[in-house]
């Protein structure tokens, strides 16, 4: 599908390519498609960054400015000429463990009364989805997840923790998350989860990509610490479903 | 290894940067000030990639442990070896056990530090320059060891360069940002007209500046941001993003600053002022 597209210098060394202002699957899946193309074809990677999000894609030289009118024009018709790609391309939904206990939960209880759900009931609306990741950022490994149930949309805590630890999960308007990492934070703590999104010592640091899917499941807070100690060890394997997409 | 006997305020290494992982939310970081450690490098005829020591405020006080050459650049901060007093922009030689200190910071807010051949850590993801949650610690504390080859004898081809005029500066080139077109003229006026004082907030992820302007309703998608990339709150509160910044943010994205004024902006503390200019 083609979409509008509107480009527009963002500083001297990076484009900003916009497609229609909103928060959409197949939006993303054009921009990531119009992405592999440039990589693959026009745009070398040791010489450009890509960052797709939500519904921009931006696109950083390292190390020089760039003739953005000319660029500007050439990949308006790179995009009018690209096709379809016939290999799709793989999407993978990963399925991470969280523990709703009490002990990780610190806003279980406040969220519950906001949304009038039981505990139970909670946890089934926050699992049943497959969110899809619309963009990484704000921190190393932090993940823009889409499709949270309308049922457990609470507002961002009005004073914001100055305290989050690594693996919160937590809920804030429309959206859900992780922290990667131990920072300060607004959104309302549901669980943990004791996999670790980002880890340094590996390339790619973080396993998940944008347009891939994020499925939760609920574990005990003995699962919690064995899948957490299994880690510290290397010898838990991360669990993914097969893809269609 | 270059020994840390104090650590200053915020010392860290830096090279040109970390690529290819800012769709991992990883920021590129390296150096605040690209000028003052292009020129380091430059007199030591370095890679222009060589990590080099960015102290911010205080300088640090070092123990050579090996013969080299090295040079001091970015933040006037009145270095003395051992008891001899030395100037920026020079390039001397360090004997074994040698101490650098500086007595105290004249004009500037970043200096550099960089040996001949660089520093040698390991670095993560491709680079060395430090950053919390990728490297192994954020900044360099008392004892610490940093490691560097021996030069007992170099040639250098020019010993002294031009001090750097970007720290005189005060005026911010800027080209319009991605929502720049969302301002009203009362916004314009106010961020053109004005002078901008840094606030105390303010570090390798960001500077946040003293003074609002008028604020706004516009809710906008994330997006991405770059070093340089200015951020106005719904508050008028004005961001900065630096080095360090975050990758991605929400906040409309009014202006962006030329490389030359990130440099220049980088050498400000809180207090100084500063104001923007469109190219």
């Amino acid at each position: 599908m083609k979409y509008p597209l509107h480009i527009r210098p963002f500083g001297s060394r990076a484009l900003l390519l916009q497609w229609p202002n909103r928060v959409d699957e197949a939006i993303l899946d054009d921009i990531l498609e119009f992405r592999h193309f440039l990589t693959q074809e026009k745009l070398p990677s040791n010489e450009w960054e890509t960052i797709p999000v939500y519904h921009s894609l931006t696109l950083v030289n390292r190390v020089r400015d760039i003739d953005a009118p000319k660029l500007l024009e050439k990949l308006q018709q790179w995009y009018r000429d690209s096709k379809a790609t016939s290999a799709k391309r793989k999407r993978s939904t990963w399925l991470l463990p969280v523990c709703y206990d009490s002990s990780f939960g610190l806003d279980l209880e406040i969220v519950c009364d906001q949304v009038q759900l039981s505990k139970e009931q909670l946890i089934m609306e926050h699992t049943n989805t497959s969110y899809l990741v619309y963009g990484i950022g704000f921190l190393p490994g932090f993940m823009y997840l889409g499709g949270l149930s309308e049922k457990i949309i609470v507002p961002r805590k009005k004073e914001p923790r100055l305290k989050v630890e690594k693996g919160a999960v937590g809920l804030a308007a429309k959206q859900t998350g992780i922290y990667p990492q131990q920072s300060p934070g607004g959104w309302n703590i549901i669980g943990n989860c004791p996999v670790p999104i980002f880890n340094p010592e590996h390339t790619p640091p973080t396993f998940v990509a944008i347009g891939d899917r994020v499925k939760f499941h609920a574990i005990s807070k003995a699962e919690h610490e064995l899948i957490k100690i299994q880690n510290q060890v290397g010898i838990y394997t991360f669990k993914k479903e097969p893809s269609d997409a | 290894m270059l020994k840390i006997l104090h650590a200053g305020f915020f010392t860290t290494l830096q090279d040109l940067g970390r690529y290819g992982h800012r769709d991992k939310g990883v920021p590129i970081s390296g150096p605040m000030d690209e000028i003052a450690f292009g020129n380091a490098n430059g007199l030591l005829q370095n890679h222009p990639n060589a990590a080099v020591l960015e102290f911010t405020m205080i300088g640090p006080t070092v123990q050579f442990g090996e013969p080299t050459y090295f040079t001091i650049t970015g933040a006037h901060m009145q270095p003395v070896l051992n008891q001899t007093p030395l100037k920026g922009h020079k390039v001397y030689k360090a004997q074994k056990d040698d101490v650098l200190t500086f007595k105290g910071l004249v004009q500037g807010y970043r200096g550099y530090l960089a040996v001949k051949g660089g520093f040698g850590t390991p670095g993560a993801l491709g680079s060395q320059s430090l950053y919390g949650t990728v490297t192994q610690i954020a900044r360099f504390h008392e004892n610490d060891e940093i490691p560097y080859g021996a030069c007992p004898n170099l040639s250098p081809s020019h010993f002294n360069v031009m001090q750097e005029s970007h720290l005189e500066e005060s005026t911010l080139l800027v080209s319009k940002g991605p929502e720049y077109n969302h301002l009203h003229d009362r916004q314009l006026e106010h961020l053109f007209a004005k002078d901008f004082t840094v606030s105390k907030d303010n570090d390798r992820m960001a500077y946040q500046l003293g003074e609002t302007i008028p604020g706004h309703t516009i809710s906008m998608l994330t997006s991405a941001t770059l070093p340089g990339t200015v951020q106005l709150t719904p508050s008028g509160r004005i961001i900065i993003l630096m080095k360090d910044g975050q990758t991605t943010g929400g906040y409309p994205r009014i202006l962006q600053l030329t490389q030359r004024a990130l440099s220049i902006l980088s050498q400000k503390k809180m207090g100084d002022s500063v104001n923007f200019k469109l190219v």
